[in-house]
């Protein structure tokens, strides 16, 4: 499943995307929890009682901000998030 | 001070039914989904995974009252009593305040099912206007989410920005959806952004002369131009379905299927209990899981 997080405003989209497909078997232990220097991601039971990495809900309203330092302007080549998530279930949408 | 009675315009109509060609005294499974949303709350019973009966009716101010008092509608119907029933969901807003639910699932998944309960295998795109929110909902042909998209920042595209256009028309709810056909021309959207703008845009509208109805026009145009944005990012997929308050007003739906170039799906039945029938499937397929038809108790 492809969950987005995020929301859409007049500044733009803003969201993360997360293919739980690939959570469920990580071969990295879910080093996003840790990658994340914001600690944005928590592991959740889904639905389908399924163990997969959900965006708090803290953060779901307010990405664009949160994210910031993460980006090119922040200093970082790349997503910490999306660099530690090797099968590449992270992605944002800007 | 006036003693006259305010007219609610926003209030629709609550429902109850149950399906009287059914025994459910001879089914050996029962299963109850509740959907308590922040405008509208659902009573699903279904026996032996096919759907018995409920009460649709409006969420009060107590989750846990408006849950009890959802169910107890169907239960005063049938002549069943809650422990005739096997298995409670809850699901929506208030889920984790229904106090006899056994468990809680997000709306988005039981959406989904019963979207694909009541609109067929083939459904594969479905737009869910909540009171509340808005979701768009990719699932496959066992209605398993696949690929789910929320909007859950202001009211505009909700079915609360439908009851304040209602309001501030002085119109029944129900008769927004065909008067917003009855205009020379199709107006320009209003304001989509926030529902509390579009409201004083509006009364701007009617003040430099236009009726009521083209203004009812621009309002759903600006709620379908809403929600197809949301759509369109995960993209449509036929079958498209949509569940929830706003699918019954015309208006906004003919407007969103000229906007995306495809048909809905129709359903004769109540597009609001989508999320209730949804949980009440899945309390089926987990008593299935748990074996039991073969220990229900005699």
């Amino acid at each position: 499943m492809i969950a987005n997080y995020g929301y859409k405003d007049g500044s733009g989209e803003f969201y993360i995307s997360i293919d739980t497909d690939k959570c469920t078997s990580c071969p990295v232990e879910h080093a996003c929890l840790t990658g994340c220097p914001k600690g944005m991601f928590e592991m959740i039971t889904d639905d389908y009682d399924d163990e997969v990495i959900a965006v708090k809900q803290a953060f779901r309203r307010s990405l664009a901000f949160d994210c910031s330092d993460c980006k090119p302007a922040g200093g970082y080549t790349s997503l910490p998030c999306t660099t530690a998530c090797t099968p590449g279930a992270i992605k944002h949408s800007w | 001070m006036s003693s006259g009675e305010k007219k609610e315009y926003w209030r629709w109509k609550e429902s109850c039914w149950v399906d009287e060609t059914k025994d459910w005294r001879a089914a050996k499974i029962i299963t109850a989904g509740i959907d308590v949303g922040s405008v509208s709350s659902q009573a699903v019973v279904c026996v032996d995974g096919e759907l018995y009966g409920f009460n649709s009716m409006r969420t009060g101010n107590n989750s846990p009252d408006s849950a009890t008092n959802a169910l107890a509608g169907v239960l005063e119907v049938s002549g069943m009593k809650l422990e005739d029933i096997t298995y409670v969901i809850g699901t929506g807003y208030g889920r984790v305040n229904v106090p006899f639910a056994h468990k809680a699932i997000t709306e988005i998944a039981c959406h989904a099912r019963g979207a694909n309960y009541m609109g067929g295998n083939t459904v594969r795109t479905i737009l869910d206007m909540g009171g509340q929110d808005c979701k768009a909902i990719h699932c496959d042909e066992k209605g398993k989410v696949t690929n789910f998209l929320m909007n859950d920042k202001c009211a505009a595209g909700t079915g609360r920005g439908m009851e304040v256009i209602a309001d501030l028309m002085q119109i029944p709810i129900a008769e927004l959806g065909p008067r917003s056909f009855d205009v020379d021309e199709e107006p320009e959207a209003v304001s989509s952004t926030c529902v509390v703008f579009a409201k004083s845009e509006a009364l701007g509208l009617l003040k430099s002369g236009y009726s009521k109805n083209k203004v009812i026009a621009a309002y759903c145009q600006a709620m379908a131009e809403r929600v197809v944005s949301l759509i369109e990012r995960i993209g449509v997929e036929n079958d498209f379905f949509i569940t929830g308050g706003i699918a019954k007003n015309v208006g906004v739906v003919k407007r969103i299927e000229k906007l995306l170039g495809t048909k809905a799906v129709d359903t004769k039945l109540d597009s609001q209990i989508a999320g209730a029938l949804g949980a009440a499937l899945f309390g089926h397929t987990l008593m299935l899981k748990q074996g039991a038809s073969a220990t229900k108790a005699a």
